[in-house]
């Protein structure tokens, strides 16, 4: 018997490691180790050996099933491995296959650039405010000390739609509102459409967007007002930005004046893209003149402020160097994919 | 405003290079768009002498001539030119020189002889008859008296081309600063120069204009100030070279003697002056009175004009001669046979010139000045200018004595100077003195606390006006940059944040966003097939709009989205899926502002879009803000929208917007060759309904159960009302209804349709048993049969 026993071993060891797939694997685990198979033949023999025998016979016919399990065990680990080798041979892809795209939409390059002005004066604690577009003149021009026949109307091409009814020239229309219905402190944004009778071309539309600022509240010097806006400049252009403020004139601030940003591309020297000047206008500003405050009931001698303006799409055009304006308002989807 | 540099060196000895002039008088306030070096093209022209000039022998037109340019030896030079004489001197352009316009002189032959440059005319400088008078303009320009006729000299030296104009930006508030006076004195305080002015001194013939003019202004509000004198005998000339020269170097015209005195004297004060001959006016009378309504004037410009009475103008006995500030009349001027003129001088009421010249629509450089504001103590100081001129040029005799009728009690205005705030305002710690020094500078003068302003400035009112003097003459730049004191939280507000939301949901969708004008084309209602009689046809309508195409707007944007999606189809793009948050203008009272909406407009086509693509996006929308319980029915009535694949939203009973495939008529007004969707959406009523607050839902612990159905339902019963019915059925059990399948055709009665879901039914608290579940079908059924939906058997 024992003779047998040793015989399965070699023989089923030797058919085991030449079993190709699982299934043979499974029919030779079957033809020696099943329920009929050849090993538990063997056994069912052992009842008539000799008590001397059995426990050596039976301890044997263990080692030979613990064996041959082992094989099987080792030869199903080996075959399944070739078979995911097989299979992942088989699957394999063109990597450089261009990818699968989902349609997703983009943003207008206006709302980009404005989302981000908008994170930079949010985080300086500024609110966001909308006033109407179409607008009475008091609002737009009265309330900003420019009365009816001022020269400075001139300089901002009304659309009318009465006499005392028109589309706002600049968001500075909202600043008297805030005035009007909040006390200080204020701290605002008014980002908006904005109006002038400008014909269409590259650089002019009768439509355009302003981001309106304003501050008031006790103690606010033009040092806040340079401090304020020269912060906003690094936020928007990093760090490293150079900064200038021009006196200039717009009636409804006194001191006024125009902030410049030193051109990026010539660094001050002048170029084609700075005009020869070294520097790039980037917004107006200045203390809220005290006839603006008290027609806002807001005392000049206790409260100050200061306001700006920032003209959007020429940002936007410098951002992106987009050399046309119409391309904003014309819409067309290869022009918006690329934001 | 160009400024010549040479006029400025008159009265401030400023000596810089135009770039660091202009960088720093733009930095104190005078901004400069750019400047311009006379001559800067020419190169290598300089003063020449023709000794000699002998015949060409091969051609009948040419001369060749010996020309002395003092270097050394004389210089041959082929010309075509008749007008010259041994002895003329002329401009000579050597070889290797450079003319106006980039041209290049080379030396050469001319018929086979030999020319070492070319002898110059006017034109060939870049400079007209207007510059040099008495030069001809097919010749070469023979150098006059008036020029530096020292041999070899550059002629840029010579002749006087040689003035720096530098152009500025002049503010509305400071008219002062249109003139080379008022530009001195700016440029003076920001070099801390010396300002030099100089007091006019007429001598005066002798003979006094007593009784030749009787002036009188009848509207004290409106002319401050009316002066005038007399000049006789006049002498109408060119004039000197180096007030032509001025004049150019500031862009104007030279014309004559007396003429360019009225534009240099404007040029220099600020104050607009006007000559006119004495011969026209009636009864020696100067009424400065309103016009009649109807009154006629033909203007210096030979336009035929009618007056109203808003209109000031200059009259005599018996009609008007100027129209006061904006331009005199016809026979005003001063002709060839004119012997005596009357120089005015006068102020005129800023907002009355400015309304008259907008009414008359002429604005002429007077105006433009007058409707800034002048300060009325100049029109003497000018005046008195003028004359003085006219005795330096010999332009005629000046009578004594100064006609005038003078209303204007203009003394300088007090501000306190309140130094503290001042110095808080601008974060300075100035002294009075040190604020004393800088307002000098500009004129300014003191009383005890008070500063008193120059009359030249009426901008300057409040003390922060004089803050600003102050922080521009010390530097805006010196001044620190501080941080804003006291807390402020910045945050979107809920409906912006809402805002937000719905275009990061269109975006995620597949949408772009786009802008469009707020402004249409009345005809735009057409386009969209509006009904002649429809509300939404009153428009806010702008009363002098660029064009018709943006004279209204908007009370819909469909037009805008509908507009858009055809300029891409034409652009051939295959495909476009937008969105834009657009406002609409509802029309309220004539006098009141209108209503300004926000909607929010979708609009596709191409890509395989669909009717179930607008409204999956509209869902998905609607899902993500939480606005639940709408309702959705077919519409037949929007005429914009085809009327068989159109469905009108609504929540709490109001309208919530619409959506379907555009009509085909209207594509096709817009020239879209394929089928196009829209949708739009009321962003404050979607707001309102709007489940702001989530709450988080346990995840479920029991199984859930699926149950198919199949139905048969008339055609006609719209799926949302089987729905409705298995929803009401199910109860608090339902999960989740999913529809499968919607059939017609073999196997199907005609006018019936099989329509199948799969229903999830679940609980929060226990598994379902088959009871259950039977009873909770049961009910469905019930429910199902009610809305007319049978078991398909």
């Amino acid at each position: 018997m024992k003779e047998q026993l040793e015989a399965i071993r070699s023989r089923a060891a030797a058919e085991l490691e030449q079993a190709s797939d699982p299934q043979a694997l499974e029919a030779l685990r079957v033809k020696y180790l099943g329920k009929k198979g050849e090993l538990t033949a063997i056994l069912k023999q052992m009842g008539g050996l000799s008590a001397e025998e059995r426990p050596v016979i039976g301890q044997l016919a263990n080692e030979v099933r613990a064996f041959l399990e082992d094989v099987i065990s080792r030869r199903a680990a080996s075959l399944k491995a070739a078979e995911l080798e097989k299979k992942l041979e088989a699957e394999k892809l063109d990597v450089t296959l261009p990818g699968t795209h989902r349609e997703i939409g983009h943003k207008h390059p206006l709302t980009v650039v404005l989302d981000e002005l908008k994170e930079i004066f949010i985080g300086m604690g500024f609110d966001i405010v909308e006033g109407p577009e179409v607008e009475y003149d008091y609002y737009n021009f009265e309330a900003l000390n420019i009365p009816k026949n001022h020269p400075a109307r001139d300089t901002q091409d009304t659309f009318y739609i009465n006499d005392n009814i028109l589309l706002r020239t600049q968001t500075s229309s909202v600043q008297v509102r805030v005035m009007e219905k909040q006390k200080p402190p204020i701290r605002v944004i008014s980002p908006g459409r904005v109006y002038r009778s400008d014909a269409v071309d590259a650089t002019h539309s009768p439509l355009f967007h302003q981001i309106e600022g304003l501050v008031v509240d006790k103690d606010v010097t033009f040092a806040d007002l340079k401090g304020t806006l020269e912060i906003f400049v690094k936020q928007l252009y990093g760090e490293d930005s150079v900064v200038r403020f021009r006196p200039h004139h717009f009636p409804f601030t006194e001191p006024s004046a125009e902030l410049d940003v030193q051109c990026f591309h010539c660094h001050g020297e002048g170029c084609r893209l700075c005009k020869g000047e070294g520097w790039i206008e980037l917004l107006g500003c200045g203390m809220v003149h005290p006839k603006v405050l008290l027609g806002c009931n807001i005392d000049p001698e206790v409260y100050s402020g200061f306001a700006f303006g920032i003209g959007l799409e020429r940002l936007v055009m410098r951002r992106y160097n987009i050399d046309d304006l119409r391309l904003f308002y014309e819409n067309d989807v290869r022009f918006l994919k690329q934001f | 405003m160009n400024l010549s540099m040479r006029w400025l060196k008159e009265f401030v000895p400023v000596n810089m290079e135009p770039r660091a002039f202009s960088e720093a008088v733009t930095m104190s306030g005078s901004k400069v768009e750019g400047w311009e070096i006379e001559g800067a093209e020419i190169d290598k022209v300089v003063v020449g002498q023709v000794l000699s000039i002998a015949k060409h022998e091969n051609s009948d037109h040419l001369v060749i001539c010996q020309v002395d340019v003092d270097s050394g030896s004389p210089l041959q030079i082929v010309t075509g030119a008749s007008n010259l004489h041994p002895g003329d001197i002329v401009p000579v352009a050597l070889d290797g020189s450079t003319l106006p316009g980039g041209k290049k002189i080379k030396k050469g032959k001319l018929r086979g002889v030999e020319s070492n440059g070319m002898l110059c005319s006017l034109g060939e400088l870049g400079l007209t008859q207007h510059d040099f008078p008495y030069a001809i303009e097919d010749g070469i320009f023979v150098l006059g008296d008036d020029c530096d006729r020292t041999l070899g000299k550059p002629i840029q030296e010579a002749i006087g081309l040689n003035d720096t104009s530098v152009e500025f930006e002049i503010t509305s508030n400071r008219p002062d600063c249109f003139s080379v006076i008022g530009l001195a004195r700016e440029v003076a305080a920001t070099f801390d120069l010396p300002l030099t002015l100089h007091k006019p001194v007429v001598k005066g013939c002798g003979e006094s204009c007593e009784g030749m003019l009787d002036v009188k202004v009848e509207e004290p509000d409106l002319c401050y100030i009316y002066s005038a004198r007399i000049v006789k005998n006049v002498r109408v000339k060119p004039s000197p070279r180096w007030m032509r020269e001025r004049l150019r170097s500031m862009g104007v015209r030279p014309i004559n003697n007396i003429v360019d005195i009225t534009n240099y004297v404007m040029l220099e004060y600020g104050q607009p002056m006007h000559a006119f001959d004495l011969r026209y006016i009636d009864e020696g009378k100067i009424r400065v009175r309103l016009a009649k309504d109807g009154e006629k004037i033909t203007t210096l410009d030979g336009v035929d004009r009618t007056l109203e009475h808003t209109n000031l103008v200059i009259a005599d006995a018996n009609k008007p001669v100027a129209i006061a500030g904006v331009m005199g009349g016809e026979y005003s001027g001063i002709m060839d046979d004119t012997t005596t003129i009357v120089f005015e001088s006068a102020c005129f009421n800023a907002p009355s010139v400015r309304i008259t010249a907008r009414d008359q629509g002429m604005r002429t450089d007077a105006s433009s000045r007058y409707e800034k504001g002048l300060d009325p103590n100049s029109c003497l100081p000018a005046l008195e200018r003028a004359c003085e001129l006219v005795e330096l040029l010999d332009a005629g005799d000046v009578l004594d004595g100064v006609l005038m009728d003078n209303h204007s009690h203009s003394e300088r205005r007090r501000i306190h100077l309140d130094t503290d705030w001042i110095n808080h305002f601008l974060d300075l710690n100035l002294s009075k003195d040190e604020m004393h020094s800088i307002l000098h500078k500009i004129d300014c003068e003191f009383d005890g606390e008070d500063v008193l302003v120059p009359t030249f400035r009426p901008d300057l009112e409040h003390k922060a006006d004089l803050a600003e003097e102050i922080a521009r003459f010390y530097g805006y730049n010196k001044i620190p940059g501080t941080c804003l004191t006291g807390s402020a939280q910045g945050r979107y507000t809920d409906t912006q944040r809402f805002e937000n939301t719905i275009s990061d949901t269109m975006l995620a969708l597949g949408l772009s966003e786009i802008m469009t004008y707020s402004f249409i084309s009345p005809k735009y209602y057409d386009k969209i097939q509006m009904p002649e009689n429809d509300p939404r046809r009153k428009s806010v309508v702008i009363s002098n709009p660029l064009g018709e195409d943006t004279s209204i707007m908007r009370t819909t944007a469909l037009p805008s989205m509908l507009e858009t999606l055809a300029r891409n189809y034409n652009n051939r793009n295959a495909a476009a899926a937008l969105f834009e948050i657009a406002s609409e203008y509802l029309p309220t009272a004539d006098d009141k502002l209108p209503i300004e909406r926000k909607m929010l407009l979708g609009g596709m086509y191409g890509a395989g879009a669909d009717f179930f693509t607008v409204k999956g996006a509209v869902e998905q929308l609607l899902e993500r803000l939480g606005v639940m319980d709408w309702d959705i029915a077919a519409s037949s009535e929007e005429y914009s929208y085809h009327p068989g694949r159109c469905a009108v939203l609504t929540v709490g009973g109001e309208r919530l917007g619409v959506l379907g495939e555009i009509h085909p008529q209207v594509a096709e007004n817009y020239g879209i060759g394929e089928r196009v969707y829209c949708f739009s959406l009321d962003i404050a009523l979607m707001y309102q309904y709007a489940q702001h607050e989530k709450t988080y839902k346990p995840l479920p612990k029991f199984p859930a159960v699926s149950r198919d159905l199949a139905l048969i339902c008339d055609d006609e019963i719209p799926v949302l009302d089987l729905e409705k019915a298995i929803r009401r059925g199910a109860g608090d059990l339902l999960e989740e209804i999913r529809l499968f399948d919607v059939y017609r055709g073999a196997q199907i009665e005609a006018g019936k349709k099989s329509v199948a879901f799969s229903i999830t039914l679940r609980s929060a608290d226990s598994t379902l048993d088959d009871g259950q579940i039977s009873a909770c079908m049961k009910r469905v059924m019930k429910e199902l049969e009610k809305a007319g939906a049978v078991l398909r058997s």
